[in-house]
């Protein structure tokens, strides 16, 4: 009995060891940088993390296909070094002898793989199935581009400031040209004259700050009435 | 009678504000972008520059006239001077303004999160990243292919690209919006657009030197290197690089003094813009050396991280367990064991003098290696910012100086000064720039700009400088030039300036003129084209120019050379056409102090 045992165990191990080997047919490599990723916060990969990937593949073997019946013992995991990196294989659950089609595994996890990421803490750059490409997830693009909206505010503002000062050239011409005209009426009438006192128009005494001086105010009282 | 007290002269002539607007404007327009991106070994001879700056602000603030009246008035064998400055004005106009309409682009993508620089779009079915971004860098992806659209050949015009012309008009939109009443306008303007930039700079400065790799890539700014200071067309690069430092021989410069009263002391304004000029570009390559030192540090980490990766995986080494200090250490140990297996890896070589020296210098200097560094810092978008309201400030201050070259001596043509406001005529000189520079938005656009920047913004400098200082020289004659300094500044004309503007500065404008057309003529004009399809992309492809271009080239560079001999041949015929008439009366001999004292009588009763 114990002899029977120990062939049939020594034959399954030997079994196993043949389907999970490095390049072996179906088998995948798998590589960890967990301390890139959490830094201090890094776990110590040890057995209770391989059992959680054992459960994490069945798992995805499960949800794949209703029909599948993986068990965690189907998982085989191999060849593990310092690096985190090892070898897995999915044996089908019927037959033990037999692996799961590499494709069929490669799909699962594809489907998966945001679940099997979060289970470790780890992103698709830090959990590398090498071999599985992953599908990029396209960069967000706001509908109206930015650069769009910061353009129609500038030139708004440009545009705004030519109108202005457009606008005011205008206006100051206009006064230009309305003072000019009065002075040509002015001059026509022949009364300017510039007359200067100690330095100053007389126009701008006029204009300005004359004040009559009422001794001399009335015209009519020069002449001493009749 | 008594003789009234001297009356200011009234001659309507626009003025500065005050002294400070003056001279900030001319800084504006001398220091420009080239003091950011142009390396300071490059720039800093200054044989030619000062005493060149010098006359021009002295015939400016002498004649009171922009560039052509100027030139007529000291000789009118002289007058096509003044045109070719003109022409030299424009073509510099159209090309300049384009590279601001790149610095605009690239500041309304800055608001962006993240930077649409940083990251490489994906290809078209999703597997992966676009081609020609994954080969070459993301920053070179979006300068090459979002920013230009470039084509692989210059004679492939490509198409027009409909965002550039967007930049393109809201660029001359500004440049109306400032310069539309002549210094008026640019003046208020200059206060901001020319001080804006120190401050700026002295923030990426303190930034800048906190960076690690900081020290390293300041230590590269001063050590120079000897090979290529052995190479004469750096020393040729350089000594054109003064006329375009300073801004010389564009007539904006006297376009400017002509606006200052007639007392004013040029020799000091001449001394202070042409050191400000310097110490700019030596203040402004601190920063740039700075983050210059950070990307390359950061390169050459990414570098060594990228080996540690691969040997680390494929050894199955633990993680970490290579440094970037003992990489070499790990390397010679692996390659004593089993160097097969290493050579395999194909490892590339990291070497921290290598990213430093490939730092470039001109436009890529700003929009690639600049805008790689910026990516690498917190708070990108902030600095990306900053740096790129900078650059547009140091441009548009140049681009004042340049419309004044053009806008001012126009403004003196009599036809047009009666019939146009001043507004219309800047409105049409900014309007035809606009259309004619829309051929740099095609798809080649960016190596015609390398073509007017060689040829016309090269050459034609050092032609119209060195009929300058022969024409003031020679011509006009030194001594009655030193009787109009004296009445301008109230000193006597320096020994120094004397011997320059007779002997040195000719001599060497010649040299270096000849210089330059010998190595023109020795190698064979190529120029750098961005090809996906080439089989060593992304290094950029040689291409020869095709006789067609060659020909453009030669073209843009004697253009505005041509005018000189021209006008002097007209001016000789229409001589001796008068002299055969019997009542001609020659000229009065004009002199500067003369000129200026006939305005300063009021008008007698």
């Amino acid at each position: 009995m114990l002899g029977v045992l120990l062939l049939a165990f020594s034959v399954v191990s030997v079994a196993s060891a043949e389907l999970c080997k490095p390049d072996a047919q179906n088998a995948f490599k798998v590589r960890l940088s967990i301390k890139t990723a959490l830094g201090d916060n890094a776990y110590a990969w040890d057995a209770n993390e391989e059992y959680l990937f054992k459960a994490m593949i069945a798992f995805t073997m499960r949800r794949y296909s209703s029909k599948s019946t993986t068990q965690i013992s189907n998982v085989l995991l191999c060849n593990v070094t310092d690096r985190v990196s090892f070898w897995f294989v999915v044996t089908d659950s019927s037959k033990n002898t037999t692996t799961v089609p590499g494709s069929e595994v490669e799909a699962a996890i594809r489907m998966n793989r945001n679940r099997i990421n979060s289970a470790f803490l780890l992103s698709d750059k830090t959990l590398q199935f090498l071999k599985i490409s992953t599908t990029l997830s396209p960069p967000v693009e706001p509908s109206t581009p930015v650069w769009l909206i910061v353009f129609g505010v500038v030139l708004s503002l440009i545009v705004a400031g030519i109108v202005f000062l457009v606008v005011s050239g205008i206006q100051q011409r206009k006064k230009k040209n309305k003072e000019s005209t009065e002075r040509e009426n002015l001059e026509e009438k022949g009364e300017v004259t510039i007359t200067i006192e100690n330095g100053i128009p007389c126009e701008t005494l006029d204009l300005k700050a004359g004040h009559v001086n009422g001794v001399f105010a009335a015209d009519d009282e020069r002449f001493t009435s009749l | 009678m008594d003789v009234p007290p001297e009356v200011p002269k009234e001659d309507g002539r626009p003025k500065w504000d005050n002294k400070f607007q003056y001279i900030l404007s001319c800084i504006g327009f001398a220091v420009g972008l080239g003091n950011v991106w142009r390396f300071p070994y490059l720039c800093q001879i200054h044989g030619g520059g000062i005493p060149l700056l010098h006359l021009e602000l002295a015939l400016g603030q002498c004649l009171r006239k922009g560039s052509i009246n100027a030139w007529h008035t000291i000789s009118p064998y002289l007058g096509g001077v003044g045109v070719a400055s003109l022409m030299v004005s424009i073509l510099v106009s159209l090309y300049y303004n384009t590279i601001l309409t790149w610095v605009m682009w690239y500041f309304i993508n800055s608001f962006q999160e993240p930077l649409p620089w940083s990251i490489c779009p994906l290809n078209e079915n999703r597997t992966g990243l676009n081609e020609e971004c994954y080969e070459s860098t993301a920053v070179n992806y979006f300068w090459y292919r979002k920013t230009l659209n470039i084509t692989p050949d210059v004679t492939d015009s490509g198409t027009l690209q409909w965002w550039l012309i967007l930049c393109l008009a809201a660029c001359w939109a500004i440049v109306y919006l400032c310069t539309i009443r002549g210094i008026e306008t640019t003046g208020k303007a200059i206060y901001v657009t020319a001080i804006f930039p120190y401050l700026v700079l002295t923030i990426f400065l303190i930034h800048g030197l906190s960076l690690p790799g900081a020290t390293e890539g300041l230590v590269y700014l001063f050590t120079p290197n000897l090979n290529i200071l052995q190479n004469p067309r750096v020393w040729l690069d350089a000594a054109t690089q003064i006329f375009f430092s300073l801004s010389l021989a564009f007539g904006g410069l006297i376009a400017f003094s002509s606006y200052n009263p007639s007392k004013n002391d040029c020799e000091k304004d001449a001394v202070t813009v042409a050191i400000v000029n310097s110490i700019t570009s030596l203040y402004a390559s601190i920063p740039v050396f700075s983050v210059l030192g950070f990307k390359a540090l950061t390169g050459y980490w990414d570098c060594l991280d990228r080996n540690i990766i691969s040997v680390i995986n494929e050894y199955d080494l633990p993680e970490q367990s290579i440094t970037r200090q003992n990489y070499t250490d790990w390397i010679t140990f692996l390659n004593s064991s089993n160097p097969e297996k290493l050579a395999g890896l194909k490892l590339k070589s990291c070497d921290l003098q290598e990213f430093l020296d490939q730092s470039v210098s001109g436009s890529g200097l700003a929009f690639i290696v600049f805008t790689q560094a910026i990516i690498l810092m917190p708070g990108s978008q902030a600095w990306a910012i900053l740096f790129f309201v900078m650059l547009f400030s140091l441009g548009l201050s140049s681009m004042f100086g340049n419309i004044e070259g053009v806008f001012t001596p126009l403004l003196e043509v009599k036809v047009i000064s009666k019939s146009i406001p001043k507004e219309l005529l800047s409105g049409i000189i900014c309007l035809a720039s606009f259309l004619f520079a829309l051929c740099f938005t095609l798809g080649s656009g960016s190596y015609w700009i390398d073509i007017f920047d060689s040829y016309a913004g090269s050459l034609p400098l050092l032609v119209i400088a060195f009929f300058e200082v022969i024409g003031v020289a020679y011509v006009y004659k030194i001594k009655r030039f030193s009787k109009d300094m004296k009445w301008m500044t109230g000193r006597k004309l320096n020994l120094y300036w004397q011997i320059t503007w007779k002997f040195i500065s000719p001599l060497l404008l010649l040299i270096v003129f000849v210089a330059f057309v010998t190595l023109q003529i020795q190698k064979k004009p190529t120029y750098a084209a961005w090809n996906p399809k080439y089989e060593h992309f992304p290094v950029k492809e040689q291409k020869v120019y095709p006789p067609w271009v060659q020909a453009i080239c030669v073209l843009l560079a004697a253009l505005p050379c041509i005018f000189i001999p021209l006008v002097a041949l007209i001016h000789l015929i229409k001589r001796m056409r008068r002299s055969k008439d019997p009542s001609f009366v020659p000229p009065e001999i004009f002199s500067c102090q003369e000129f200026n004292s006939n305005f300063s009588h009021p008008p007698q009763k």
